[in-house]
């Protein structure tokens, strides 16, 4: 079984974002970047699998610029077999990613499609689902808990009620919450032999498919600043503020 | 307490001042690229925030614990203990032979100041084991190699250097434990050593004792020490654990700082006899351990560059959020961030200018540690073996006092938090405090490089490293660039005023070594500034000459010239005060009687 993991490249967590001056977006210029933590598990879920040997082979990819390279390379040191570079300098929204993996799914063939249930970045949270409905594959989104068993996974899933277990036919697009597992740390042999695991780079093009941005971005400000907080007296001081000023209540 | 790897500032180093594509072309490194350092880097930084800062703090409020011979580490030790030796970090450097990684020492440096600024306690561990591989690499038999070695690559056993004994510490050749040899060719080990780093905790099941001894025919002082190996467990022939040796844990001791390392007083044959193994020959174990001190010196040296860089980044974030009073020269403005007073402001210069001349030597001697060790050229391994021996001790003595200087710097920022626990800041400046004493204190370090490494050989190895600042001082001060321009006139005076020094020193060694050695120190102060301020004004070089290209990353650039610029005008300034004390100073330090104080 081939198991196909896309992964995104996106500013560090621990990096503090901040919007550029003329608000065209944010800053990017010399900001440390990372693996989206989401496709971090996706990854360590993909090598538990291979290395439990239920799948047999494992291959991220990733659409992006060449950079991702580094990014796909950290996978491979974790321990995917190989990688799959889509090489475009085009601003990519969730429509374009899902349609560029969808060409690589037909071509890769994987069983199982394992994805980060959001980027850190963005946040949008589309890619895993669109990419089941082009693909007309079933989907468990916010998985916690991944079990495949003959020609089926069953997925614990979170959602907002507690916790939801569902059983799909494979192949499937199954997309990591953050319970799911703890990602590894790559180690110095693997990161040694991850520089020569193959990474093969495509072009949009090869792929048919037109990546071109569909929405267009108006202007990125900053969230609010947080408004002090006050100490109120008591319960009922605390009541009749959630209730007039907050209007929550 | 979050930490994160200055990788940007140590790829800037790596490739530009200490030449990695040079290191790269060194027969058995041509693995090595920019891209898989980097990818190192990364990786090697993220188990350094994950694993190893988490605990520093904790560990040292935590402690190591004695109980009846029984020493064990504070919590979350064994867990990241494991992760170091599964992630493959304990072999970085070793030879492939025994299951090394046989990575370049450049790289494992830069890897250990990010593990040592996470968490210095932890590494001293993995350090010391280090040190043990080394000697029985250097000087063991192929029996005693296949033995241990395999297993202290893998971190699977730990290793420890048993030197100091109560009467000898600095003097080494006090030293009065004793072997006496076996029918079997086997010895038997009898003495007590105290101060021994990690001699017994329990993160691995088998701890591997090197240990300083006299045979009982030895002659008298120096050449009468030899060097064992004394195995906690004994080892059978089929590789499996045999008899606990006669060497037992007797306490370990309370210190100002690195509270989660045990330093232990261990007892050597007070059951009959601790069973060890003869290391090379009888009789050279110092010579042997001279020859290792080196990497052990360098890699201590390391520990004040690593401390250094966590202070900074702790006392930087703090200075961004501190909100205390307004901003001089503004009226009815707002209360501001501290950073924005300028005695902060010049005391995160200090600890930022300094933390990167120390990266910049540390980074630049380790490459020349891998083309002395590897080259093909005999003279390039000469030249470089010659400038790596005399910046030994500079990256040893230097490193480690500016690292406690840093750390205090690093308290001065906080203000009253600074001196509370809790902050954390002041464990820095205690773990910082023990590296300008072990592997040979600061007044040993001076003595080694005013007496072996200077007087000794007239002053040829230094005064070459003048030619090559001088050279680089004269560019500079040619230089349109305002700030170059200044580094450079700062350089070709604190130059000058070095090799005034070197000139007395050379000059009055055999004469008055009394007077000299006092002088020492300053002295060692003084080449320290000055070699760092030279790999500083030749970053700011390669950083202008990146900028007139227009690289994407102007602001690391200007921040490289910038602050190469405030080390000439606050560091290297000081080094023509420090050369009146090595040259005028002796009088009044030995002037009064012994009595008299
Ligand atoms: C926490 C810790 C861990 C240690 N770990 C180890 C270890 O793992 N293995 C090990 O073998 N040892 C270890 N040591 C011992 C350490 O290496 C010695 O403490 C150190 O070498 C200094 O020796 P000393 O303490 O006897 O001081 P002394 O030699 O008594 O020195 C006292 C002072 O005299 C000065 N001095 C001495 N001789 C001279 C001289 N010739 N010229 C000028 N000045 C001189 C010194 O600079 C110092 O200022 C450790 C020590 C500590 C505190």
């Amino acid at each position: 079984m081939k198991i196909l993991v896309p992964i995104k490249r996106v500013i560090d967590y621990n990096v503090k974002v901040r919007v550029k001056a003329d608000g065209s977006g944010v800053d990017l210029a010399n900001v440390k970047m990372s693996m989206n933590p989401f496709d971090e598990i996706s990854v360590e879920e993909a090598v538990r699998l291979r290395e439990a040997g239920i799948a047999t082979e494992t291959v991220a990819v990733s659409c992006g610029t060449t950079a991702s390279q580094e990014t796909l390379r950290t996978a491979m040191a974790i321990g995917i077999d190989r990688s799959i570079l889509v090489e475009t300098d085009v601003e990519l929204q969730p429509l374009a990613v899902a349609k560029l993996l969808k060409a690589v799914v037909e071509k890769e063939q994987p069983t199982l499609v394992i994805l980060g249930k959001q980027a850190i970045d963005d946040d949008s949270n589309q890619v895993g689902q669109i990419l089941a409905a082009l693909l007309g594959w079933p989907q468990a989104t916010f998985a916690s808990k991944v079990h495949i068993e003959g020609g089926n996974v069953t997925v614990m899933r979170e959602v907002d009620g507690g916790l939801e277990t569902v059983e799909l036919k494979l192949p499937a697009i199954v997309t990591t919450d953050l319970r799911l597992n703890e990602p590894r740390y790559a180690t110095l042999p693997n990161i040694m032999k991850a520089k020569k695991k193959p990474l093969e780079t495509l072009k949009p093009e090869a792929l048919g498919v037109d990546p071109a941005p569909r929405l267009k971005t108006l202007k990125v400000v900053e969230p609010p600043k947080r408004a002090g907080g006050v100490k109120v007296a008591d319960v009922q001081e605390l009541v009749a503020k959630l209730k007039n000023e907050a209007k929550v209540l | 307490m979050s930490f994160t790897a200055p990788i940007r500032d140590m790829q800037f180093v790596l490739n530009e001042l200490a030449g990695l594509q040079e290191v790269a072309q060194l027969p058995g490194c041509e693995e090595v690229s920019s891209d898989l350092v980097s990818a190192i880097l990364e990786e090697g930084g993220k188990f350094a925030s994950g694993v190893l800062a988490p605990i520093n703090h904790s560990g040292d409020q935590e402690g190591a614990h004695w109980n009846n011979g029984v020493v064990t580490t504070p919590s979350g030790w064994k867990e990241a203990y494991k992760g170091f030796t599964d992630g493959g970090w304990s072999s970085i450097s070793c030879r492939q032979e025994f299951g090394g990684q046989a990575l370049p020492v450049v790289i494992a440096t830069a890897i250990n100041e990010m593990f040592k600024s996470a968490n210095m306690a932890f590494c001293l561990c993995p350090m010391l084991t280090q040190g043990a591989i080394e000697a029985l690499e250097l000087c063991g038999s192929h029996e005693l190699k296949e033995r241990f070695l395999p297993r202290m690559i893998s971190g699977e056993w730990t290793g420890t250097m048993n030197l100091t004994e109560p009467q000898a510490g600095s003097d080494l050749s006090a030293v009065r434990s004793r072997a006496v040899p076996q029918a079997d060719g086997s010895y038997h080990v009898f003495g007590q050593k105290i101060f021994i780093t990690y001699g017994e905790h329990d993160l691995t099941e088998n701890i591997v004792h090197l240990v300083l001894a006299r045979l009982p025919d030895a002659p008298e002082g120096v050449k009468g020490i030899s060097l064992f190996v004394v195995p906690k467990f004994l080892v059978n022939k089929d590789g499996s654990l045999g008899a606990r040796n006669d060497v037992q844990c007797v306490s370990i001791e309370h210190k100002l700082g690195i509270h989660a390392s045990p330093t232990c007083v261990l007892a050597f044959g007070d059951k009959g006899g601790a069973t060890g193994y003869l290391v090379g020959e009888a009789n050279r174990g110092l010579e042997y351990m001279f020859i290792m001190m080196n990497l052990a010196r360098f890699n201590v040296g390391l520990e004040g560059l690593s401390i250094s860089e966590r202070a900074y980044q702790k006392a930087a974030s703090y200075a961004r959020d501190r909100i205390q009073g307004f901003e001089a020269g503004v009226r009815g403005g707002p209360r501001v961030p501290i950073i924005a007073h300028s005695d902060i402001r010049r005391m995160l210069m200090l600890m930022r200018s300094n933390t990167e001349a120390m990266r910049a030597l540390v980074l630049v001697v380790a490459a020349g540690i891998d083309k002395a060790q590897r080259s093909s050229d005999p003279e390039q391994r000469a030249r470089n073996q010659a400038f790596v021996d005399l910046m030994i001790p500079v990256v040893k003595g230097w490193c480690t006092e500016t690292g406690i200087e840093v750390a205090s710097l690093g308290i001065q920022v906080h203000g009253g938090m600074g001196f509370i626990e809790e902050t954390g800041a002041a464990q820095y400046l205690r773990d910082a405090r023990i590296a300008a004493i072990y592997e040979g204190t600061t007044g040993i370090q001076a003595n080694d490089l005013i007496g072996r490494k200077i007087a000794r050989e007239g002053g040829a190895t230094v005064k070459a490293v003048v030619g090559m600042m001088r050279k680089l001082a004269l560019e500079l001060e040619t230089e349109s660039d305002a700030d170059l321009k200044r580094i450079g006139a700062a350089l070709a005076r604190a130059v000058a005023a070095m090799e005034r020094c070197v000139d007395y020193i050379v000059a009055n060694y055999a004469k008055d070594i009394k007077a000299v050695s006092v002088g020492a120190v300053p002295f060692l102060k003084l080449i320290g500034i000055v070699v760092g301020g030279w790999q500083l004004a030749r970053g700011a070089s390669i950083a202008q000459r990146k900028l007139a290209q227009g690289d994407s990353e102007a602001a690391f650039y200007k921040a490289k010239i910038v602050t190469a610029r405030f080390f000439a005008d606050h560091m290297m300034s000081q080094a023509e005060g420090l050369a009146q004390i090595v040259t005028e100073g002796a009088a009044g330090a030995l002037a009064l009687d012994q009595e008299a104080f």
